[in-house]
């Protein structure tokens, strides 16, 4: 029974290679042939996460810098995309606005869908009567749509970036808990969970290493929704006067105030940031949709 | 010697919507060193929830160990605290679970999985560990276990998965395994193979083996002795020859006479156990078997027999007339 067979150590050198892990640049191809909008959006994402970064090398002005010489100017070739009322120009805001609105974005997401998973994950481990004072808890919370949580979060914390990030935070977190807690129930029910705790496992491993690895496909899923879920939530702040303040460029910011006064006379004041806008949103939304379908593992290739 | 395993008057109760359900009701039987020892009963009948017991792995809410002595090794496993009990399980006694496609995390490495526990209970380092599992996959019948190391479970057949599972269930040494049906989900042939293979391991490596199953041919090959179980109490328990030539309990022979033999002759039809289990929920005073019993009588009906010693050596029975089925037998 123990004895290997001549054949199969032969066949195992082939078979090795064959089963090794996809390389990273396989994966990508693969991803881009079976997704095409999917990676579309993935590269609309990374554009946008360059232009934050390299901001202070794309931007051919300063973004907070006034020059009442030049208000109000149609896009050229010296002003790409135009200048506000103000005489700052839109390009260089619009660059340093997908930094914020990354930050904020990236920032708000990661940190509501961590905590939601965490929590979401453990409420369902355990059950019972922790599990039902949670959910009543996120039921609260759920009541509020996410823009008038953060608004009320906001006018406690006050306004600014990091307070922003908080305030899009919280109302994140029960929506990212309710879900991954019912996929997390679902794990729960799947015997190698009981057959962790008859291994030894402590609580701690089985749900950081046995559960939440099962839930991150849902988990990664959701998070690129709440990425452009987050970015436009900041957005909206901002346009609120509730957000980022000025003069932080920001593109919610960059819509407020007399950007509507000037829709007529110079739409490209808030033509382009309203663009920003929307591009960004429908990057990260397409892209988590062929996450979704790729993540599948009914639907991955062996 | 002290037998490894002494399990006194267990009593495991579930608090459920319907009522009170006394799923394991006073159970006591010994696990010798190295001895299988295996436990049979249709469905419901408190044979998983016993072994579950043992680990005190039973889900509170609902369930409850509510009174007995769990004696593993000289130790009341019932008052170890959870800490000291993690220890034991997975250590001491490892478990083989009846869903070998469900059983394994699909997420994690064969190779992790087993190196895991060592990890956990071995302290080991990665290196050690994974030399180790590599023994253990040698050990369990797995060819080309260095490729097998790195692949997941879904890319394991069932019977592979099981082998597995029996890998991890050994790593640490342990000196008891408790099998949940390790077969049902499988093959017939490769049921065959997982029980010889776990025959010889234990054998060889000197581990006691509880085996949880409602097959009575697994019970005939490869147990040394059997407790037959029926609504959460044993009905009959006894060297696994003894049970399977000279039944004294009605519900074991019906068992017998429900499945085809090969010892026998050929009869044309089985001869199913007529009835549903009782709900555990609604038993009165008496025995429980009565409504199915084809030899009940009114004695039945009035008080539980005990389990108590019949003319054989180590052969018990709970039923007022072992006695008389025994004589008809030997008429017969």
């Amino acid at each position: 029974m123990t004895a290997i067979t001549p054949g199969s150590v032969t066949s195992a050198a082939s078979a090795d290679t064959a089963w090794r892990r996809r390389t990273l640049a396989g994966t990508v191809l693969g991803f881009c042939r079976r997704h095409p909008l999917g990676a579309i959006g993935f590269v609309i994402i990374l554009i946008i996460c360059l232009a934050g970064g390299l901001a202070d090398w794309l931007a051919p002005f300063d973004p907070e810098e006034n020059d009442f010489s030049t208000m109000m100017q149609a896009p050229d070739w010296i002003h790409v995309l135009g200048t506000d009322q103000f005489g700052r120009d839109i390009f260089s805001r619009l660059v340093f606005g997908a930094r914020t609105a990354m930050i904020v974005g990236f920032g708000a997401a990661v940190g509501g869908g961590v905590i939601g998973l965490i929590l979401g994950v453990t409420s369902a481990y355990f059950g019972g009567w922790f599990d039902l004072v949670f959910q009543r808890v996120l039921d609260v919370l759920m009541a509020f749509p996410l823009i008038i949580l953060a608004l009320a979060v906001v006018s406690v914390f006050g306004t600014g970036v990091f307070n922003v990030i908080i305030a899009i935070t919280i109302p994140l977190v029960p929506r990212c808990g309710r879900v991954v807690r019912a996929s997390a129930l679902a794990v729960r029910e799947v015997p190698y969970v009981d057959a962790a705790r008859a291994l030894g496992f402590g609580h701690t491993r089985i749900v950081f290493h046995h559960m939440i690895p099962n839930v991150l496909a849902p988990f990664l899923i959701l998070l690129s929704a709440f990425v452009g879920q987050a970015i436009l939530a900041e957005a909206s702040l901002s346009y609120l006067g509730l957000g980022v303040q000025e003069p932080v460029p920001a593109w919610g910011l960059m819509l407020q105030g007399s950007a509507e006064d000037y829709a007529t006379t110079a739409p490209w004041i808030a033509i382009f940031p309203g663009l920003a806008i929307v591009i960004t949103v429908l990057a990260f939304s397409l892209f988590g949709d062929a996450l979704r379908d790729a993540i599948d593992p009914k639907l991955r290739t062996r | 010697m002290p037998p490894l395993l002494e399990v006194k008057e267990l009593h495991t109760e579930f608090r459920t919507g319907a009522g009170l359900v006394r799923a394991v009701d006073g159970v006591s039987y010994t696990v010798e060193h190295g001895e299988t020892v295996a436990v049979v009963g249709e469905s419901g009948s408190g044979k998983s929830v016993g072994a579950l017991s043992i680990l005190r792995l039973i889900a509170d809410p609902p369930g409850r160990i509510t009174s007995g002595e769990i004696l593993f090794d000289g130790r009341d496993l019932l008052s170890l605290s959870e800490p000291e009990m993690r220890k034991v399980r997975g250590r001491d006694i490892g478990m083989v679970f009846q869903e070998p496609m469900t059983s394994l995390n699909p997420v994690l490495t064969i190779g992790r999985q087993i190196t895991e526990t060592l990890e956990e209970h071995q302290g080991a380092d990665r290196g050690t560990a994974e030399r180790r599992a590599l023994e253990l996959l040698e050990m369990v019948g797995i060819a080309d276990p260095r490729r097998r190391l790195r692949q997941y479970p879904h890319q394991l057949s069932g019977g592979m998965r099981q082998r597995v599972m029996i890998a991890i269930a050994l790593a640490c040494n342990p000196k008891l395994i408790i099998a949940d049906e390790p077969t049902t989900a499988l093959d017939v042939t490769i049921q065959a193979q997982i029980l010889e293979l776990m025959k010889s391991l234990t054998r060889k490596l000197g581990v006691a083996q509880i085996i949880i199953t409602h097959n009575l041919g697994v019970v005939a090959r490869y147990a040394s002795r059997v407790n037959v179980m029926y609504a959460g109490r044993i009905v009959e328990a006894g060297p696994a020859e003894a049970i399977y030539h000279r039944p004294r309990h009605p519900y074991t022979m019906a068992l017998l006479r429900s499945v085809p033999r090969l010892d026998r002759p050929r009869q044309a039809r089985l001869d199913p156990v007529e009835g549903q289990p009782p709900d555990l929920t609604r038993l009165d005073g008496g025995c429980a078997f009565r409504p199915r019993c084809r030899f009940a009588v009114e004695r039945c009906g009035e008080t539980r027999p005990a389990l108590e010693a019949t003319s054989d050596a180590g052969h018990l029975a709970a039923c007022f007339r072992s006695a008389e089925l025994a004589a008809e037998e030997v008429a017969a």
